[in-house]
């Protein structure tokens, strides 16, 4: 038995990168280190069905092992014909295959787009408005003595968040929990809010108001009413004095207010705080809790590619930006969209119904090594060796530092950067028959 | 019969055949750019369908004649558009009839020129505007009179009539200009608003003038829930908006000072809002 150190975990955003795997004759046989879902990413639930070849749904709705070369063509061929395809997920793939896959929405016109759109989309919003000011975890861990987490749960969506960067000992925080204070926001007693020092118990969907009481007390007004979103006046001062007199402060913030009632207006009201909470003598910064391990990496690399980090329409062949017009689920609810193309990412079990309808209408392709519900819903299944198993790739932290997925077993199957580019090259050849084609018929065709 | 719409005005009849799933824009067609021009060069003339560019004539029967002066030629759109986007987008001059409902960005970027809307607008209508008139008689989307994605500098002339109901984060960023709402209002109208006027006749849900840092907000009707960064300044009788006395008593509040220098106004009718007084 071989053991693998320093393996970063493909699963969530915290991207733990101490696992170590136990390898048997090219099989992952355990783990250390990791919590119990990255264990079951590392491991393969017993249950799960792996795919081992591409498959074609055929008419009668049963999937057809095929040959890759026979998948992509058809997939291709799907995609070239489309008037408004979109291209989805990349949350669960690496940088590269994110990379390629702008190239191939431009080439396609297509829209692209990340889970994002489903989780964090807001935060980004928020960001055009007012800035990140965002720090790494390990700065976290070394100096933060004031920790929020605000309408997330990490002790069961982040497992081992809150060990590494809050229970554990930092440079300027030796003794770890005893050194820090933890405030957590949560309309639930959720098992994070249980260890808090202070638990603001908001009103589902108030996280608004009590931002606008918090941000009003900071700067010396008094709290227009007795009781904001559930939680006394006089409390928030209090809390408010806590921050103030931080040294160092750190908010880490989940879907519970990036997907409720105000939405982007939450979190723009969020970091307008804390960059606010900057000029009272300590240092304040932010992490979003992003959930898919390069979830963010896509975001990046959107970004630096297009301008923009999601929601990307490249329907005029340059990129346009607009969530809520330019969104995977604002075109397939609107049912605009003709053809749908996943990749790490399974909008099957994420969306809403009036979304999962358009899929069923419309073809989809799905690049994805399990059976999920989406690949329920697939026309065309092609299954990828999967990054930080059986490939490598970059990927990027919640906080943005990137890591190095390692590959720790072979596979017979391609990369999802393979895939891609294999479909990127097909449809730039078409394209490019086409265009010759015209140029034909405009030399033969008499003139006007 | 429209203001304007007076004999010496040319007009092209834009009557739509079957709206497509996949949306079409039309930011090209408008007075600026269909003045001087024949009707076989307009019916020429592309739009953009999906991720293809298809002349008008294979979405639209285009008649009547054009004149050299764009201030005076009209365009109508003779049916429901409700799958057409960016129409008057940009537009400076001129007029524009919508005899239906119209998608997104209706008077995006206008300058100068008048667009009505007898059925509903979708999301963003009067994005970015700087100056004309926008009138819709039925409803409006969310983002109405709002900024582009990222600017913070919205709306800054013109003005917006709503004679239905309009969704969220209305007046978004505004800096100047009027928009007036005669039904109800979702979430967060005059969001991060910094200057002119925003009438709402109806209701409003909550979040009236979140992070406002300047501009007045007047809500004749309910205000479900507001926010705790304003400071509640009394009642007032009779008060002067922008020349106009609007009559009656109003509750006044200044915020939101959750924003640094917050200088904003918002006045609700007495009669219903009692529940927002401290
Ligand atoms: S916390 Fe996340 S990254 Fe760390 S081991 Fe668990 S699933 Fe993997």
């Amino acid at each position: 038995m071989e053991l693998i150190k320093n393996v970063p975990c493909p699963f969530c955003g915290t991207l733990c990168d101490d696992i170590i795997c136990k390898v048997e004759n090219n099989e992952i046989v355990g783990t250390m280190n990791a919590c119990r879902i990255g264990h079951s990413k590392f491991m393969h639930h017993k249950d799960a069905t792996l795919y081992k070849k591409p498959m074609i749904r055929k008419a009668n709705g049963e999937l057809v092992e095929v040959e890759i070369d026979e998948a992509i063509e058809k997939a291709v061929e799907i995609l070239v014909n489309a008037k408004r395809p979109i291209l989805y997920g990349w949350s669960s793939v690496s940088c590269e295959a994110d990379e390629v896959g702008v190239e191939l929405a431009e080439e396609l016109k297509a829209l692209i787009d990340n889970t994002a759109t489903v989780c964090h989309g807001p935060s980004l919003l928020a960001v055009h408005d007012t800035g990140y000011p965002v720090c790494t975890l390990g700065e976290v861990k070394n100096r933060a003595d004031v920790i929020i987490y605000w309408a997330c749960n990490p002790m069961h969506a982040h497992p081992r968040h809150m060990s590494r960067h809050y229970f554990s000992r930092g440079y300027f925080r030796e003794r770890g929990r005893p050194d820090r204070t933890l405030i957590v926001v949560d309309p639930r007693e959720s098992d994070t809010a249980k260890l808090a020092d202070i638990h603001l118990q908001v009103e589902p969907g108030k996280d608004y108001e009590l931002l606008d009481a918090i941000r009003a007390a900071m700067k010396g007004h008094k709290i227009l009413y007795e009781n904001v979103a559930g939680v006394p006046r006089d409390l928030i001062y209090q809390a408010v004095e806590l921050l103030k007199s931080a040294q160092f402060g750190n908010l880490f913030f989940g879907m519970g207010i990036t997907q409720t009632s105000a939405k982007n207006r939450n979190i723009d009201a969020g970091i307008c705080a804390i960059e606010e909470l900057n000029e009272y003598g300590g240092k304040f910064t932010l992490i979003p809790m992003r959930g898919h391990y390069n979830v963010n990496g896509f975001n990046h690399v959107c970004t630096w590619t297009t301008g923009y980090p999601f929601c990307v329409d490249f329907a005029t062949g340059y990129p346009r930006y607009n969530p809520g017009e330019t969104g995977t689920n604002d075109l397939l609810q609107n049912k605009e969209a003709d053809a749908m193309f996943v990749i790490g990412a399974d909008p099957g079990a994420h969306f809403p119904q009036r979304a999962l309808q358009r899929m069923v209408e419309i073809p989809v392709i799905a690049i994805e090594p399990h059976r999920t519900p989406t690949t329920e819903l697939a026309d065309i299944i092609i299954p990828p060796a999967q990054i930080g198993i059986s490939s490598e790739g970059t990927a990027y932290r919640m906080d943005g530092v990137c890591f190095t997925m390692k590959k720790i077993i072979d596979s017979d199957l391609l990369s999802d950067k393979e895939i891609l580019k294999r479909m990127l090259e097909r449809v730039k050849e078409i394209h490019a028959s086409e265009s010759k084609m015209e140029s034909v018929k405009e030399v033969t065709s008499p003139a006007k | 019969m429209i203001k304007g719409t007076g004999d010496m005005m040319s007009k092209i009849i834009l009557t739509p055949k079957e709206q497509p799933q996949v949306p079409l824009e039309v930011d090209t067609i408008l007075p600026d750019t269909l003045a001087g021009k024949t009707i076989d060069e307009i019916k020429s003339m592309n739009i953009l369908y999906g991720n293809t560019e298809v002349e008008l004539q294979e979405f639209f029967d285009v008649e009547g004649e054009s004149g050299e002066d764009p201030s005076e030629l009209q365009i109508e759109f003779n049916g429901d558009v409700y799958n057409t986007k960016r129409i008057g987008q940009g537009m400076t001059t001129g007029e524009i009839v919508v005899k239906g409902n119209a998608s997104m960005y209706v008077g995006a970027k206008m300058k100068g020129g008048k667009i009505t809307v007898e059925g509903d607008v979708a999301g963003w209508a009067g994005q970015n505007m700087q100056g004309g008139e926008i009138v819709v008689m039925g409803n409006a989307g969310d983002y109405l009179g709002s900024a582009y994605r990222g600017d913070w500098r919205g709306m800054s002339g013109g003005k917006i009539t709503v004679h239905g109901n309009a969704g969220r984060e209305i007046a978004e960023y505004m800096l100047g200009g009027k928009i007036h709402i005669i039904g109800n209002v979702k979430m967060l109208p005059g969001i991060h608003m910094n200057g002119g006027i925003l009438i709402i006749d109806g209701n409003v849900i909550s979040r009236t003038g979140g992070e406002m840092k300047g501009g007045t907000i007047i809500v004749n009707g309910r205000i479900g829930e507001f926010l705790p960064g304003f400071e509640y300044l009394g009642v007032r009788k009779d008060i002067d908006v922008d020349g106009e006395v609007m009559q009656g008593l109003f509750y006044k509040f200044r915020g939101d000072f959750a924003t640094k220098g917050a200088d904003g106004v918002v006045y609700t009718a007495t009669a219903k809002n009692a529940h927002i007084v401290p």
